[in-house]
């Protein structure tokens, strides 16, 4: 049922982890399933240095977050923030039908990722 | 690479002197069985030697046993044939929050049509309570359905005790039997049941063929109209190689029913056991004795069932879950959310069905892949340390 590039990214997850010196963490819970994905982002001139993720969750799930990692490491953040849930199913080799809400996870957490580190950085700019 | 099958819940394959018995009734013996020629009085033949064999497993009359097109079917005739046949005495049904899909979604019908259902809860082990039976009768109550043994955690139901209580109250009462036809030994007079479903490709016969047990003098309105195939409540031409495969898969697996039990339950209890020691946060679902002698049922917490599924079925493993992320609703199983169990732990339930093929050798290759397995996904879960989930 699952796309052959699917399976790859599932049984051989890239960046699995946690990041000890994040600047952003984002979760997102799926409200579908009740499945969670976390993803950690270490950005340095807004430029996402390292990424890793732990995801909760059906091989759809876990393979999407594994590709969203892949897709944006050493990219900007702007860049970053343009990955759509749909472009990460794309460059899965696309998702079964009843799958399509778990890619909704992988591009969410980053973007939650993403936001965290701005609010980080306000703070620490205010201090 | 080892090829394991642990899904015998969800289906078997057909044993080989099935195959033989079937293929002669293909070919030779295609006869219809309804035909005055001699093609069909040897399908007849055939027909009716199958409605004995069957018969025979659950101690009823052959003129007792109507062939359908599966458990769906029998279960569908048995709980609509008799609200309907009945309606005019009352229009209250009880059944169990754990039934299977084809008697909980026809009382959901039902329902629709004016009837009233009332759905018994279980205890954590899924079992139904007599006394919960007892206090929900009530005068205009015409049906009691009930599974004898559940098709996802393997718990055996007190159906007899529920069949006397039945009895006396003069209420029909249903057994879906399809998960315990051929493995559980079933009486259907001393367990006073009127009508019991049975399938017969989880006892290695063919599939799409079940019947249904209906007492003699018990009222069932048929759902289907046309021929007089078996005396018109099931008409339309007999499958009768299916029906012959049927037949013989009830004897086979009635005379080695004692046997194969106990060396089911052997691996059953060395798997269960070997899980137990060799993973940390797991729990046994079910009951734990009172169980299928080929079911195991398990929740790793912290990691979801497809996943697991997934990786199983790499090493060649096959087995199933109740997770949401396998259930096309992404509704997670309702037989374990009915025994009170977390989203999050019925996330990672495992269920591995035992059959006819597995070996001791089999258990030990499973209980010598899941650990890592297991490990993998935990060490990639974000719920794992961080203590969103207690035992
Ligand atoms: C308890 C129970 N009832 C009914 C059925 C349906 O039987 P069939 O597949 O023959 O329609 C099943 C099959 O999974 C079952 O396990
Ligand atoms: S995460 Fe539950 S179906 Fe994909």
């Amino acid at each position: 049922m699952y796309s052959e590039k699917v399976m790859d990214h599932f049984m051989n997850p890239r960046n699995v982890g946690e990041l000890e010196n994040a600047n952003g963490i984002g979760e997102v819970g799926n409200a579908k399933c009740g499945d969670i994905m976390r993803i950690y982002i270490d950005v340095e001139d807004s430029i996402i240095k390292d990424i890793k993720f732990k995801t909760f969750g059906c091989g759809a799930a876990i393979a999407t977050s594994s590709m969203v990692t892949e897709m944006v490491k050493g990219k900007t953040i702007d860049e970053a923030l343009k990955v759509t849930n749909k472009a990460v199913a794309e460059a899965l080799g696309g998702l079964p039908p009843v799958k399509m809400h778990c890619s909704n996870l992988a591009a969410d957490a980053l973007h939650k990722a993403i936001e965290n580190y701005k609010q980080n950085m306000q703070k620490n700019t205010q201090n | 690479m080892r090829k394991v099958y642990l899904d015998h819940s969800a289906t078997t394959p057909v044993r080989p002197e099935v195959v033989e018995v079937m293929n002669q009734y293909l070919t030779n013996n295609f006869g219809n069985a309804s035909s005055v020629h001699s093609f069909g009085r040897e399908a007849r033949k055939g027909l009716e030697t199958a409605r004995e064999q069957i018969a025979n497993l659950i101690k009823a009359q052959p003129e007792e046993i109507f062939f359908t097109s599966g458990g769906t079917e029998a279960d569908n005739m048995a709980i609509i044939g008799t609200a309907f046949a009945n309606q005019k005495k009352g229009k209250h049904i009880i059944t169990t929050q754990i039934e299977h899909h084809a008697v909980l979604e026809t009382c959901h019908h039902l329902e629709k049509l004016g009837f009233e259902v009332t759905y018994l809860p279980v205890d954590k082990n899924a079992l139904v309570s007599v006394e919960k039976v007892k206090e929900a009768i009530r005068d205009d109550t015409i049906l009691i359905s009930m599974m004898h043994a559940n098709n996802e955690v393997g718990t055996i139901q007190p159906v007899k005790e529920v069949g006397a209580l039945a009895k006396e109250k003069g209420i029909v009462f249903h057994v879906d039997a399809v998960q315990s036809f051929g493995k559980l030994p079933i009486d259907v007079n001393e367990m006073n049941i009127d009508l019991l479903s049975a399938s017969s490709h989880k006892i290695y016969g063919p599939k799409g063929i079940g019947c249904l047990f209906l007492r003699k003098g018990t009222k069932v309105e048929p759902l289907m109209f046309g021929g007089a195939q078996e005396r018109k409540r099931r008409p339309g031409t007999e499958n009768v190689p299916a029906i012959v495969g049927f037949g013989l898969a009830a004897e086979l697996a009635g005379k080695e029913m004692a046997q194969e039990n106990e060396r089911l339950t052997k691996l059953r209890d060395k798997l269960i056991q070997g899980i137990l020691e060799k993973i940390p946060h797991v729990q046994l679902n079910g009951h734990p004795t009172q169980r299928l002698a080929n079911n195991v049922n398990v929740s790793f917490h912290y990691v979801e069932g497809e996943s697991l599924l997934l990786m199983l079925d790499m090493k060649g493993i096959a087995a199933s879950s109740g997770s949401a992320c396998t259930s096309g609703s992404l509704d997670p199983s309702h037989v374990l959310l009915a025994m009170g169990i977390s989203h999050e732990i019925a996330h990672g339930s495992l269920r591995m069905t035992l059959g006819k093929v597995n070996t001791e050798e089999d258990i030990d290759y499973c209980l010598e892949v899941l650990p890592d397995i297991v490990a993998k996904l935990r060490s990639m879960s974000p719920l794992y340390n961080s203590g969103k989930i207690e035992n």
